[in-house]
């Protein structure tokens, strides 16, 4: 039995953030496999980490910068670009409304 | 022509004596693929015409060229791509629905230096979507399985790569490596198998799983071939910052140095409950090997180890609901609800870990903890030149034996996983057989130390040459 329990609600707050919709009985699963999860990854608040710096770019490389100017060879044409979607008018990638008037 | 009987050193030799052309040896590889790939699942997508065309063209070349081989170090040598591996032209699903009707505009850097290299390409492997597993069931499609027992896992994510190589439908296997993708398979499926340091090779076209682990890494069946192969595809690279600038090394010109006086370390947190004994007897008998060698064996500590597995699945969730979040079916493939159910778990728990409220408790602590974790690998490479540790902790389990319960997939990966942590390298190597079952063998070294490991593991191949045993599909 997990310590942590996810309701309803906070998986599908989670879904949310995520951008993704689920069924009841993805809900339902889900529930019990991430508060199986979290109860395991909560193992971390055991140690002390006081006075230890976060890594996140682990061979100490920094600030790698690049010449800023368009590289042609890289660049693809609009219709390389529009190859793969099943959604388009003209040169266009065409979405869904996201404003309303 | 027994293509399981060959390296790439064998192939390069009998192409260039004739013996076989291109097209023969690409031939067979696909009549292999024709007779046994309905039992494995190794592939997704073939690529068999591209293939005999570029075969044949090889051969004009072999023909006309006598310093051919010395421009193209991977002439006509059969590979197969993970399909995360972006490729121009050919289709490039990640093991997953949602892109699967995806042909990419443009290569990745790894995949145009194999085929500057001469490599022909095969086709694209089956894997669990998006690196997202331990054994192959996670992909969109049908599992993979082992060659050497059809009722096992080939290990995961690189799953159909290695299967393929284990198999012989080809001589190289590309994957990726973020927690244990390309080690898992190698030491289930008796082969070679390199996560390189990070940053040794370039990330560039190759679909993004978590970008402060993703390592670019492969299989082969030895250690020559494996090493032949990094000097090809390590390297900086302007389309990926973080490789690192430091020079390639010669690989293979190292192999065969004695390795008298090396120091090996055993960390004792590994060797616990939970190893199965098998595994254990099999890696202290390789152990005895390298002491014959001349290394001496000493017990080390790796005191964070039991907060490995949590860091990991904190911070590879955490990247990976962000490297997701681009799959919108806007620019290619579909929409968001054709996401399998890893890739969903994973990316909630990513959300969840980076959210309001839980950042600093998740993310930040974990990755706090991975300091400690990389801290403890340079604290015992003070004393000891190498880690040598099991790649699995069982050997290869059933299929369907963990699928149902996520985090026990999770923690097959408890040996491997550390190494992503601190970005060091990792050599997965052939341990000899338990069961009928292939046992790997994980050699660890320090960042950019990948000639040391190919040098111990060379000496070590030429003892035990157990890539001289092939599988027979049993189970099936």
């Amino acid at each position: 039995m997990a310590k942590k329990n996810l309701t309803t609600e906070d998986i599908l707050h989670i879904a949310k953030l995520g951008n993704l919709t689920l069924n009841e009985k993805e809900i339902e699963m889900f529930k019990k496999q991430l508060s199986s999860v979290i109860d395991y990854i909560d193992k971390l608040q055991e140690i002390n980490t006081e006075n230890v710096e976060p890594s996140s770019q682990i061979t100490g490389l920094t600030d790698v910068l690049r010449e800023d100017k368009i590289e042609e060879k890289r660049t693809l044409t609009s219709d390389q670009a529009l190859a793969n979607t099943k959604s388009k008018e003209g040169n266009l990638f065409k979405v869904k409304a996201i404003l309303t008037e | 022509m027994d293509l399981l009987g060959l390296t790439i050193k064998d192939v390069s030799k009998k192409l260039k004596s004739h013996v076989f052309s291109c097209r023969e040896l690409v031939e067979e590889c696909f009549s292999n693929i024709k007779k046994n790939d309905k039992k494995i699942n190794a592939f997704l997508t073939l690529n068999e015409k591209e293939a005999l065309k570029k075969a044949g063209e090889y051969d004009e070349l072999i023909k006309n060229d006598k310093e051919i081989f010395d421009k193209k170090p991977l002439l006509g040598i059969p590979t197969v791509l993970k399909d995360l591996y972006t490729a121009k032209g050919i289709r490039t699903t990640a093991g997953s629905k949602i892109i699967e009707d995806y042909y990419p505009p443009f290569d990745s850097t790894v995949v145009k230096k194999l085929m500057d290299a001469g490599v022909i390409v095969i086709g694209k492997t089956n894997e669990d979507a998006w690196g997202h597993g331990s054994s192959g069931e996670n992909t969109d499609y049908e599992p993979t399985k082992n060659p050497y027992d059809l009722s096992r896992v080939p290990g995961g994510s690189s799953s159909g790569s290695g299967a393929a190589v284990a198999y012989g439908a080809a001589l190289v296997g590309t994957g990726t490596d973020t927690g244990s993708s390309v080690r898992l398979p190698a030491g289930y499926c008796n082969l070679v198998g390199l996560k390189p340091t990070y940053g040794r090779v370039s990330r560039y076209g190759v679909i993004a799983m978590a970008s402060s682990f993703d390592s670019i890494g492969h299989m082969t069946k030895t250690v020559y071939d494996n090493a032949k192969v990094l000097e090809v595809t390590a390297g900086l690279d302007p389309y990926d910052s973080t490789t690192f600038p430091i020079k390639v090394g010669q690989y293979t010109k190292v192999l065969g140095q004695n390795i008298k006086g090396l120091k090996i370390g055993l960390p004792k947190e590994y060797f616990v409950k939970g190893l199965d004994n098998k595994v254990n007897n099999s890696i202290r008998n390789s152990l005895k090997v390298m002491e014959k060698l001349g290394a001496t064996v000493k017990e080390i500590s790796l005191p964070h180890t039991d907060y490995a597995m949590a860091a990991y699945y904190i911070l590879v969730p955490s990247e990976v609901s962000s490297n997701l979040s681009r799959y919108d079916g806007v620019r290619y493939g579909g929409t968001r609800e054709i996401f399998g159910a890893e890739a969903k778990r994973r990316i909630m728990l990513g959300s969840y870990t980076l959210s309001s409220g839980y950042y600093d408790a998740y993310y930040l602590k974990a990755a706090k903890v991975r300091t400690l974790i990389k801290q403890d690998f340079e604290k015992a490479f003070k004393e000891i030149d190498i880690l040598i540790v099991p790649t699995s902790p069982t050997l290869p389990f059933k299929l369907g034996e963990k699928v149902d319960d996520p985090l026990k997939m999770y923690l097959s990966d408890i040996f491997l996983c550390p190494v992503n942590l601190a970005g060091i390298a990792g050599l997965s190597v052939p341990s000899g057989f338990v069961d009928g079952l292939p046992v790997g063998m994980q050699i660890i070294g320090p960042q950019f130390s990948e000639e040391l490991l190919y040098k111990v593991a060379y000496l070590f191949e030429q003892e035990t040459q157990y890539y001289k045993i092939h599988p027979e599909f049993t189970n099936g």
